[in-house]
């Protein structure tokens, strides 16, 4: 019988369109050359091999992708790549120290058990972390860090250790009395 | 989930875009991609062509004067919500963008492309109508001002042509002494608005309504004013029978249909206490 002969014609390559992007992720600068729609966390998790970055519900509601564009927190699963062209992107790979010592966020969010199967984490980070390096005044009443934590879904922790470590995050960042 | 297959372009004028949307009927602006993007990878929208607008030059300003805040269409929601001076000039903008989605959304959304997609739960196109603005709209022969009772027609439907792309949005600034409010209710904070009610009135030297605009959004296909609630206000000293009686005359707008967040009543009896807040707050707010 032929069965086991039959042979899938896939295509090697497919006929989308194509287009160069020049974008820094993490300091470094990254040239590509990808599909128009290729969606900006599939580049970097597929093209880059960042996979730090996660991949929720793709329509923007969960969160786990997000990054952070030019200083800002954005939905990289709501972004294509090509949008991104000559931007800079920062994601979560870029926290830890080479050594593997923890960004002060990751370390608050390990201290008060702000995670517990992690797949938010990432996003969560690159959201607050947005919020902390900004200029801008960061409201830590239990509204203010809510209303920075609303657009990122965990369905682990219930929220109030993840609360917790954005304040201690905010308190081991700022700049102490005395110091530089 | 990946979008279908559509080709990219990212003309560098408002000419050039308008050109590529009159070649091709299939295709469609990208903004900031926030209602877009998400629409593309659940393919509830497969546009042939991508026009990518953010590159074109002279259209993120914010601006006040002339009695008005301008608004390009690439300006994002967070830089309006966080523009002092288009807070000042009519605080009603802000108050109801702390509603609109999260910040990460927010900081790539833009205003101009919330009231293009014009889903009618959604805050921005209710604040157009509220207003009284307009959209500055760019075709092929030339430019026009849409206002805004004659932009929205129907769910994410609006006047303006294939062919057409929005430039600018404009927010007239709040009348002096008067005051407003926004009162939204959602089951989760950043959702569309199940149903929300927005106000803006002034008081004449006796502390009668002088002037009064009511406006609603998620109750109908559409964001709508409030005629006959503001009729019932107009004139009086705004005791608490006249806010219930325009409270109960504005549900009358209320049409959209039952859903898994509320059913038609429910939506209803929300609906009229948000009006009767709104003009509360908007009356104390009142100089
Ligand atoms: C999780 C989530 C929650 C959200 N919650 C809310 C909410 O509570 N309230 C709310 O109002 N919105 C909400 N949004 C939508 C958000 O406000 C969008 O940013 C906005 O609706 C569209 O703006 P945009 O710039 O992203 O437009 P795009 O997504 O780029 O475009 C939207 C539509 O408008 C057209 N368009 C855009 N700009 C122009 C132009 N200049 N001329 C002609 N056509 C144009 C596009 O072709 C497309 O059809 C939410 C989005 C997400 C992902």
């Amino acid at each position: 019988m032929a069965r086991g002969k039959i042979k899938p014609k896939l295509p090697q390559s497919s006929d989308d369109p194509r287009v160069s992007v020049k974008l820094t992720v993490n300091g470094e600068e990254v040239t590509r050359e990808v599909s128009v729609r290729m969606l900006l966390s599939d580049f970097l998790r597929h093209e880059l091999g960042l996979t730090g970055t996660h991949v929720g519900c793709e329509h923007g509601i969960c969160g786990a992708c997000t990054i952070v564009m030019d200083g800002k927190a954005a939905r990289s699963c709501l972004t294509f790549a090509v949008q991104a062209s000559g931007r800079e992107i920062r994601t979560i790979e870029s926290l830890a120290d080479p050594d593997g010592t923890l960004h002060p966020l990751q370390q608050a969010f390990q201290d008060c058990h702000g995670l517990q199967c992690g797949y938010c984490t990432p996003g969560m980070i690159m959201n607050i972390l947005s919020h902390l390096e900004s200029d801008a005044e960061i409201d830590l009443s239990d509204a203010g860090v809510r209303e920075i934590l609303a657009g990122n879904l965990c369905r682990c922790t219930g929220y109030q250790n993840i609360i917790a470590a954005v304040r201690r995050a905010a308190d081991h960042m700022a700049p102490k009395a005395g110091q530089e | 989930m990946k979008p279908s297959l559509f080709d990219y372009v990212a003309p560098r004028s408002v000419d050039e875009a308008i050109s590529l949307l009159k070649e091709d009927s299939g295709a469609m602006i990208l903004a900031g991609g926030q209602s877009l993007i998400p629409a593309m990878n659940m393919r509830l929208a497969s546009p042939s062509r991508l026009i990518d607008i953010q590159n074109i030059p002279g259209l993120a300003h914010i601006t006040v004067g002339n009695g008005k805040i301008a608004v390009g269409a690439m300006a994002r929601h967070r830089e309006v919500e966080l523009h002092d001076g288009a807070a000042a000039a009519n605080p009603v903008l802000r108050a109801a963008l702390g509603h609109v989605a999260h910040i990460p959304i927010r900081n790539r959304g833009t205003v101009v492309g919330s009231l293009c997609h014009a889903d009618a739960a959604a805050e921005m196109p209710m604040i157009l109508v509220l207003t009284g603005g307009s959209v500055l709209v760019a075709g092929s022969d030339g430019r026009r001002e849409i206002a805004a009772q004659d932009f929205f027609q129907f769910h994410m439907t609006t006047s303006r042509q294939p062919d057409e792309m929005v430039v600018e949005a404009q927010f007239p600034v709040l009348p002096p002494g008067a005051g407003f409010a926004f009162e939204e209710f959602t089951r989760r904070h950043g959702d569309y608005a199940i149903a929300a009610a927005g106000c803006i009135l002034t008081r004449n030297g006796a502390g009668a309504v002088a002037t009064v605009a009511l406006a609603a959004c998620g109750v109908s296909s559409k964001p709508l004013r409030l005629f006959a609630a503001e009729q019932i206000l107009a004139g009086t000293r705004l005791t608490a029978a006249d806010i219930k009686a325009a409270g109960d005359a504005a549900c009358a707008v209320v049409t959209a249909p039952g859903d898994m967040h509320a059913t038609a009543g429910y939506r209803k009896h929300l609906f009229a206490s948000l009006v009767r807040r709104a003009v509360e707050k908007a009356a104390a707010r009142a100089q």
